[in-house]
């Protein structure tokens, strides 16, 4: 009516699209002020090393959750990635292959199966019109069941030591002034100052998400996704082949749930059942706090990604200040409501396209 | 006569229940026939055989004076024949342009070898599609969940256009609408027309069909009862031969 709620009212629009950006900001600055260690360079990337897993399982999630679907089996694929690999690399090396020949198979082993609990997902919601719920869950339960088979009880181990030095290890090491070096970890005198910038597993996810970000933002392949999501009539019609295009984004979430298994394998240098099991539900409140509709159609790897940064970032200064792990899971849950509040009763100030 | 579309003799069943009995029509170029009947006269049932949704179990249909099967949806896109259905089947959440595209999107190469969606051309044919439709959208970024439902009516018909149809089939087009969004659609049927594609329109909106066909076919009961010219008859007429009660009158 006038400009001034005018004014007032493209700030409140200005804000409604970004609150998760601020809520980042304020949060992480909460953080630089209450705890010594959160604001540094290692601090920054203890969250991107304990984001990894978040990362990986949002991005599988955001496929999924954006056809209208959801897959709750991730936590358990990523717990049997972690398991099968584990075990294949312990038997390559036993076989007498050099370790770095061993990870790498046996990773590679582990992806291609991985494709297998998403070709089932798929097939069950796309051929067969099982709710995505019902398929996903079945999904969860078996893979736990096989990973239990498995190990029976024991954890995977006697991984060989270059698993623990890949998952652990750094992109970049910089002596300050003296040396830089890639991948390497150099050997330092007594006092020396040594830089180590972005963990290898945060580099590996990050190939991955990129590469599949970039597919669902500018490819064919991608655009129709959002199609499924928004109409399945509409795509159906359009001529797309919608079965085969949901079996493929099942088949997609589940590879990223395989890769987090094994990025947890050379991390954690052992395979475990429940691994990813209470990753699932960040996951979940990641792409949505991400802005993605849990009805479909709409949301984002950047969103995605922003809404793991929230939950790393939480979880990690809510340990440097020594508050107990439930107080994060009350937090989870109080910020889940907020996303889902705002997305309701804002949702032309946030779906809004520019 | 030189028939856009014609089908002869055409006959579907779905168990016992005749659906389309032994039915014969046909639309010229530059030609509007309105469909009408009651629900369940067979009117939609017709309209999929051309479509290709159903497969007909007797009869033939000539598209272009040569006899044709149309086994899918595809098939019939193919040919030039395009259904604009009553849910209009638009993808609420993507934008204008893309919805025009939808299924047979403009890609481009980067870097030489990456094939990644080209949102300029799309967009500036999409304009031009629009344009030659008059038809005014504010922006064509917008998706498609923010326009009204006659602008959505609009994208629905210069998706069908833009891809060379020479055939539209319209189902209930200005049942959704407001009076003033019914007449544009009207319109831009009358505009279409007199661009030489051949049209039908399934409506029980009287009003409009008698403000836009020239043609009239009446079915009952599965059954064509009566063909008229629009100016040779008056809705009364009409009415009375969809209910079957021109018998009584008589």
């Amino acid at each position: 009516m006038n400009r001034n709620s005018d004014k007032r009212k493209s700030l409140l629009v200005f804000l409604g699209r970004r609150w998760a950006l601020i809520f980042l900001v304020i949060e992480s600055l909460v953080f630089s002020f209450t705890t010594e260690a959160f604001f540094s360079l290692k601090g920054i990337q203890i969250v991107l090393f304990y984001g990894t897993t978040i990362f990986l399982l949002g991005t599988a999630e955001t496929f999924v959750i954006i056809t209208g679907g959801i897959d709750l089996s991730v936590g358990f694929v990523m717990g049997f990635a972690s398991i099968v690999s584990a075990k294949l690399v312990v038997m390559l090396t036993n076989m007498g292959v050099p370790p770095a020949i061993s990870i790498l198979l046996g990773m590679l082993i582990t992806w291609m199966i991985g494709f297998v609990p998403g070709y089932v997902n798929g097939s069950l919601v796309a051929r067969l019109n099982v709710p995505p719920f019902i398929a996903t869950f079945s999904m969860l339960g078996i893979t736990h069941g096989t990973s239990e088979l498995l190990i029976r009880g024991v954890p995977a181990k006697n991984l060989p030591y270059l698993a623990n030095a890949i998952g652990n290890g750094y992109f970049i090491y910089l002596l300050p002034g003296k040396a830089i070096s890639f991948f390497n970890k150099p050997v330092i005198q007594r006092g020396e100052l040594l830089l180590e910038i972005i963990p290898n597993m945060v580099v590996i996810a990050f190939v991955f998400i990129l590469i599949f970000a970039f597919l669902l933002k500018r490819s064919k392949f991608g655009q129709h996704i959002y199609a499924i999501g928004g109409s399945t009539d509409a795509a159906l019609r359009a001529g797309i082949n919608v079965k085969a295009h949901l079996i493929k984004v099942y088949m997609i979430s589940s590879f990223f749930a395989t890769l987090s298994g094994t990025v947890y394998m050379l991390q954690y240098v052992t395979g475990k059942a429940d691994a990813g099991a209470p990753f699932l539900l960040d996951a979940i409140v990641a792409v949505v706090i991400g802005g993605a509709s849990l009805y479909g159609g709409i949301g984002t790897i950047g969103g995605t990604i922003l809404g793991c940064l929230i939950l790393s970032v939480l979880e990690t200064g809510l340990r440097m200040m020594g508050v107990p792990t439930f107080d994060k899971y009350i937090a989870v849950g109080v910020i889940l409501i907020l996303a889902v509040l705002i997305d309701q009763f804002f949702p032309e100030l946030i779906h809004r396209e520019e | 006569m030189g028939y856009v579309l014609e089908v002869q003799n055409i006959t579907k069943r779905f168990g016992g229940l005749v659906a389309v009995d032994n039915v014969s029509m046909g639309v010229n170029a530059g030609e509007v026939v309105g469909l009408l009947g009651d629900n369940g006269a067979g009117k939609s049932t017709l309209i999929k055989m051309v479509s290709g949704v159903y497969h007909p179990d007797g009869g033939k249909i000539f598209f272009l004076g040569k006899e044709t099967r149309i086994n899918n949806p595809m098939d019939a896109l193919f040919l030039g024949i395009e259904t604009i259905y009553q849910d209009l089947a638009l993808a609420e959440n993507l934008n204008v342009y893309s919805n025009i595209f939808l299924g047979r999107e403009k890609l481009k190469k980067i870097l030489g070898m990456i094939k990644v969606l080209d949102h300029d051309y799309m967009l500036a044919e999409s304009k031009k599609v629009l344009k030659k439709l008059e038809i005014e959208i504010p922006s064509l970024k917008n998706r498609i969940s923010m326009l009204s439902g006659g602008q959505r009516q609009a994208v629905a018909i210069s998706r069908s256009l833009y891809w060379d149809a020479k055939f539209l089939i319209m189902d209930e087009p200005t049942a959704a609408l407001g009076i003033t969004e019914q007449k544009k659609v009207l319109d831009l049927v009358r505009l279409l027309r007199s661009q030489g594609l051949g049209i039908i329109i399934i409506s029980h909106q009287l009003h409009d069909v008698f403000s836009v066909a020239d043609r009239l076919v009446i079915m009952r009961r599965g059954e064509k009862v009566a063909e008229r010219i629009t100016k040779n008859t008056d809705p009364n007429e009409v009415v009375g031969l969809i209910v079957g009660a021109e018998t009584v009158k008589r």
